[in-house]
């Protein structure tokens, strides 16, 4: 327990009137509101709240906000968890409740601690070294249990997330002095300006701090009309201006299940201001993993801020001058200050150390307490193997230097330097239509940055050229935040767990790209992005390489800032909003007569119409066998309806389809099948001609969109002479089909014209007609091999259709069929289903078109393709039919047609495959290699080991010569 | 995500549109070798900078346009009508 409150007038952020209870790994604690979990834990004393990634270390609050590698915590709450949130910028709400990550069976006592005694065989590059050998599969479930955060919960997400779009003439990112300074300029400039702030308030250090400018610029800002988003965090620039961020809602509504939790904004911004300040580099020294080893910046703010001192001996390990500033502000705070240990030499130092103890040119050498910091022996510089002196503390901050905050910029694509002085990387001038200012500029000196930012926000209101930035003032720092040839474990990147000797065996093993180091050693790869990291990790590599760290460079900073939940990217496109369901315009009537609705494509559809004793499978079984022996009623609504209209359309529709359109008379139909430019079948479909200049497509339910979307781009783009217009009219026509030898008895009494009779009406021709007052399309094609009539209606007339036809039907012992009856009887005539008999590759002549191509004179789409060598290949697939050879054993859809069982070469595979109620018998599919010759073949199915002998038999089981189609 | 200028709509989000790939190719003729129809078929340009490519305003008008559009910078430099070829 080293942690503890200051008296006030500390804690300029918190409200000591309203205590607010919460939950750490099941203890009761209290903080006060404007707490965040982090400091809150900091006050109650709290060292210890997780468990390194790899080696399972015990650590404790490392920083203050988004750089934050080690205080990762689950919050629980009822069925909702929420994994791996940063407890330095999670506001502590009533009843939160958190738990470590990463630890089992507690923080306390982690079982996975003992791999730390592993860890000098946990070097970088272990997983790819070791697991290869046999197969990596072996140890994948052991380590993937132990490795990991937090734990997501299993449950639905109930809540709700949005999403919003606006513009903004300049949307400045960041809520301290300079990101205000622009907003408010930009906005006086008349500019409409938005300032996302990432903090429940605006003001930045200097805010917590009270300082009055803040409170100024907050006021000129509400007067300006600057719009403020606070809780919001930026994540993202992309293409064209555009800023992502996201506004945490939850604070507002704790507990709250359903509540509007997270909002995205996707900002389309003219000019994009970054000014997100800068982060602190961490000392590297060994054992600066150790809980109460912390950021100095952090502990500042947290004594300032939150009121919460994080110990009360602090000595600080220091490469800059703001170790000074924070001595001097943490003992006025009444925190002792042991020491500032600078390694810089005493010139560099200057008068900065007035009034604290400073031991120049001086390191840590170790840290003593594994689980809480209680003393440290630091060494000279030069003399990093003596015994050193023992500073007694529990608190060890480290003071390493600046390094800016320059995700924005570089996401926007804008280029780095490196300040030797300061040792950071700045912005080498804008990114294209993003401006930095304020520290992640560079600009450390507050009155220069304040100066510029209005400059810059006044600037880009304007028009005007904007200002470079006046770099300066963050003092001087040495590239290097460690002494050189102190032994130990040095921690770089904290939330995965690489060391500095990690970085020599990568430089040792000839890896020199900074892009490759990362990967290979997992630096700045968790979800902190090595915020605290990747500015030393580069210097490290360019010491082991004699490289300067500009030599080396930055590995690319790449969206999001921080991690984004999928819930907000998500927002309200879940559910049917996600994938919105289609439903049959007399849907009604289905599900009155006993549909079975399943989802086809986006399709929701009558599967079968099963009795009260029946399954689906057996009554498929039954609708089948009453459309070949009576009549079934079928709604064919969705299948797609394109009209072509236009004097060229006859020719138009040659190109598109492998049949020949222009030779149909008006009236008649025609199969068609529809290929890419690669020969390959992607559709099929009725052709009909309704007049010279006007044809009626029918394509497949699910490849309409796909198939109107082809003929635009076609018309469009290479054909714009061919004088035709493609209007898609699916959702205008309801589409009923009667089916079977008592089609036209049905119809005959409905009131339809005695014209539409077989006798007159042939199939595969289609006329106009009337039904009780609205236009009827009616189309003689089949899908069964029964006589059959699409009846196209207005689709409002959809279910007055279907209950005359039923009415009719009904006493001729007709039924309802679904899908599944229809699949069996399209198999067993040996019909095509586009998509599930046929693949990516199928050609044609492979499911027997062969011959209607090479008639065709007009050239089509894919033509040319089915004359390369690959497609005149004899060895080819061909669709061909199977029956058991035992009459009885159904063939499984997928099971491969081979000589010996697998694995082996595949002759082919089944493709389509039911039991005929009119056969009694299974029928079957498959594509199989030169199937077109081995009729009457035996050959092997295999499937899950076992074989089955079948028969290569022609495609059509059922009426061969088509003579039920007409009636 | 880009910001796209439909010359029949205006400038709208890249969501409602749809890229159809590298525009003005050449169709070769029926009697093309299966070398020229390859290459046609499968091998395309990769540039880093300049390219002119076609987009549909597929949640818009409809209508496929030519835009041309630096591949590194995203810049839109250009957009003219589907039927316009420009001198090489
Ligand atoms: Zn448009």
């Amino acid at each position: 327990m080293s942690g503890f409150r200051l008296p006030e007038p500390h804690g300029t952020r918190i409200d000591r009137t309203r205590p607010i209870p919460f939950l750490f790994n099941g203890k009761v604690l209290a903080g006060f509101r404007g707490d965040t979990l982090a400091s809150a834990l900091l006050a109650n004393g709290v060292r210890l709240v997780g468990r390194s990634y790899k080696l399972h270390r015990a650590r404790g609050v490392f920083g203050c906000g988004f750089e934050e590698p080690n205080a990762i915590v689950d919050l629980v709450d009822g069925e909702r968890r929420t994994p791996d949130v940063r407890a330095t910028t999670l506001e502590l709400t009533e009843g939160l409740a958190a738990q470590s990550v990463n630890c089992w069976p507690s923080v306390g006592l982690d079982f996975g601690a003992v791999l730390g005694a592993f860890a000098p065989f946990l070097p970088a590059g272990f997983y790819y070294k070791t697991f290869m050998w046999p197969d990596w599969h072996w140890f994948e479930p052991a380590i993937r249990w132990m490795a990991g955060l937090g734990r997501t919960s299993l449950a639905p997400d109930r809540d709700r997330y949005e999403e919003i779009c606006v513009d903004a003439d300049v949307a400045v990112v960041g809520g301290g002095i300079a990101g205000l300074s622009a907003a408010v300029a930009a906005a006086e400039a008349g500019a409409a300006t938005t300032l996302l702030c990432a903090a429940p308030a605006a003001g930045g250090a200097l805010g917590w701090r009270g300082d009055a400018t803040v409170r100024a610029l907050l006021a000129k800002a509400g007067r300006a009309g600057v719009t403020l988003l606070t809780r919001t965090v930026a994540f993202g620039v992309y293409d064209h201006g555009l800023l992502c961020a996201t506004e945490s809602l939850a604070a507002a509504t704790p507990g709250t299940h359903g509540a509007l939790r997270e909002r995205l904004w996707k900002i389309r911004a003219r000019s994009i201001v970054s000014a997100q300040g800068a982060f602190e580099r961490p000392m590297l020294f060994p054992g600066n993993d150790r809980p109460g080893v912390m950021l100095a910046g952090a502990a500042e703010k947290y004594a300032h801020a939150h009121a919460t001192a994080c110990g009360r001996r602090a000595v600080i390990a220091a490469n800059a001058d703001s170790a000074y500033a924070v001595a001097r502000s943490l003992r006025a705070a009444g925190i002792e200050i042991v020491a500032v240990v600078d390694r810089r030499p005493p010139e560099s130092i200057g008068a900065h150390a007035e009034g604290v103890r400073c031991l120049a040119h001086h390191g840590i050498r170790q840290v003593i307490g594994g689980r809480g910091v209680r003393g440290c022996v630091v060494v000279d510089a030069d003399a990093p193997g003596d015994r050193g002196e023992r500073l007694d503390c529990d608190l060890i901050l480290s003071a390493g230097g600046f390094a800016p905050a320059v995700h924005l910029h570089s996401q926007a694509k804008g280029r780095l330097r490196w300040l030797e002085d300061a040792a950071m990387f700045v912005p080498d001038g804008a990114a294209p239509g993003l401006h930095s200012v304020g520290a992640c500029a560079g600009v450390f000196a507050r009155s220069a940055a304040l100066e510029h930012a209005a400059e810059v926000g006044r600037s880009l209101a304007l028009g005007f050229t904007v200002p470079p930035p006046p770099v300066g003032g963050a003092g001087r720092s040495l590239a290097s935040s460690r002494i050189p040839g102190v032994r130990g474990k040095i921690f770089l990147d904290l939330q995965n767990d690489v060391t500095v000797s990690d970085v020599s065996l990568a430089a040792a093993e000839n890896y020199r790209s900074v892009e490759h180091l990362k990967r290979y050693t997992t630096t700045g790869m968790a979800t902190d992005q090595g915020k605290t990291s990747n500015v030393n990790a580069l210097v490290l590599m360019g010491e082991a390489t004699q490289r300067a760290p500009a030599e080396v460079g930055t590995t690319t900073f790449r969206p999001p800032f921080a991690p984004v939940s999928f819930g907000a990217l998500v927002g309200r496109r879940v559910g049917n909003r996600y994938r919105p369901l289609k439903r049959l315009p007399a849907a009604g009537w289905h599900a009155e007569h006993g549909a079975l609705f399943e989802l086809f494509g986006n399709w929701s559809r009558p599967a079968g119409y099963p009795r009260a004793d029946e399954s689906l499978e057996s009554a498929a079984q039954r609708e089948a066998e009453t459309v070949r022996g009576a009549v079934g009623v079928f709604d064919g609504s969705p299948l797609g309806k394109i009209e072509i209209w236009g004097a060229d359309a006859a020719e138009f529709l040659d190109l598109m389809y492998v049949g020949t359109m222009s030779s149909l008379a008006p009236g008649q139909a025609r199969y068609g099948l529809l290929l890419n430019e690669h020969g390959v079948i992607v559709d099929d479909g009725v052709v009909a001609r309704l007049g010279t200049g006007h044809f009626w497509v029918n394509t497949t339910s699910a490849g309409v969109e796909r198939t109107a979307a082809a003929f635009e781009e076609w018309l469009q783009c290479e054909y714009p002479n061919l004088r035709a217009l493609v209007t898609p009219v699916t959702s205008r026509w309801g589409n009923v089909t009667v089916s079977g030898p008592k089609a036209w008895a049905t119809l005959a009494t409905i009131g339809l014209d005695r014209r539409f009779a077989p006798e007159t009406m042939q199939h595969m021709t289609i006329a106009d007609g009337e039904f009780d007052g609205s236009p009827v399309r009616i189309l003689r094609a089949s899908f069964t091999g029964e006589l059959s009539y699409e009846i196209n209606v207005p689709v409002e007339r959809t279910r007055d259709l279907l209950e005359r036809v039923w009415a009719a039907a009904a006493p001729l012992g007709g039924c309802p069929y679904g899908i599944e009856a229809l699949e069996i009887l399209r198999t067993e005539k040996g019909y095509l289903h586009v998509g599930v008999d046929t693949d990516g590759t199928t050609l044609p002549g492979d499911v027997g078109f062969a011959r209607g191509l090479e008639r065709k004179r007009a050239n089509f789409v894919g033509r040319r393709s089915l004359l390369r060598p690959a497609a005149r290949n004899p060895g080819r697939s061909r669709l061909v039919g199977l029956k058991p050879a035992d009459g009885r054993t159904r063939l499984p859809v997928g099971a491969q047609i081979a000589n010996a069982p697998p694995p082996t070469a595949t002759e082919g595979h089944v493709t389509s495959s039911h039991w005929s109620p009119t056969l009694r018998a299974p029928v079957a599919l498959a594509m199989l290699a030169r199937g077109a010759e081995r009729l009457g073949e035996t050959v092997g199915v295999h499937h899950l080991g076992q074989r089955i002998d079948a028969i290569v038999v022609a495609t059509s089981w059922i009426d061969p010569e088509g003579k039920r189609l007409h009636g | 995500m880009m910001k796209i200028p439909c010359p029949h709509c205006g400038v709208r989000d890249e969501n409602e549109f749809q890229c159809g790939g590298t525009a003005h190719l050449a169709r070769p003729a029926l009697d093309a070798s299966d070398r020229e129809w390859g290459e046609y078929l499968y091998f395309r340009d990769n540039p880093k900078g300049s390219h002119r490519e076609r987009w549909r305003h597929a949640y818009g008008c409809g209508r496929w346009f030519n835009v041309v559009r630096d591949t590194l910078t995203h810049e839109i430099s250009a957009v003219y009508p589907i039927t316009e070829t420009p001198a090489r």
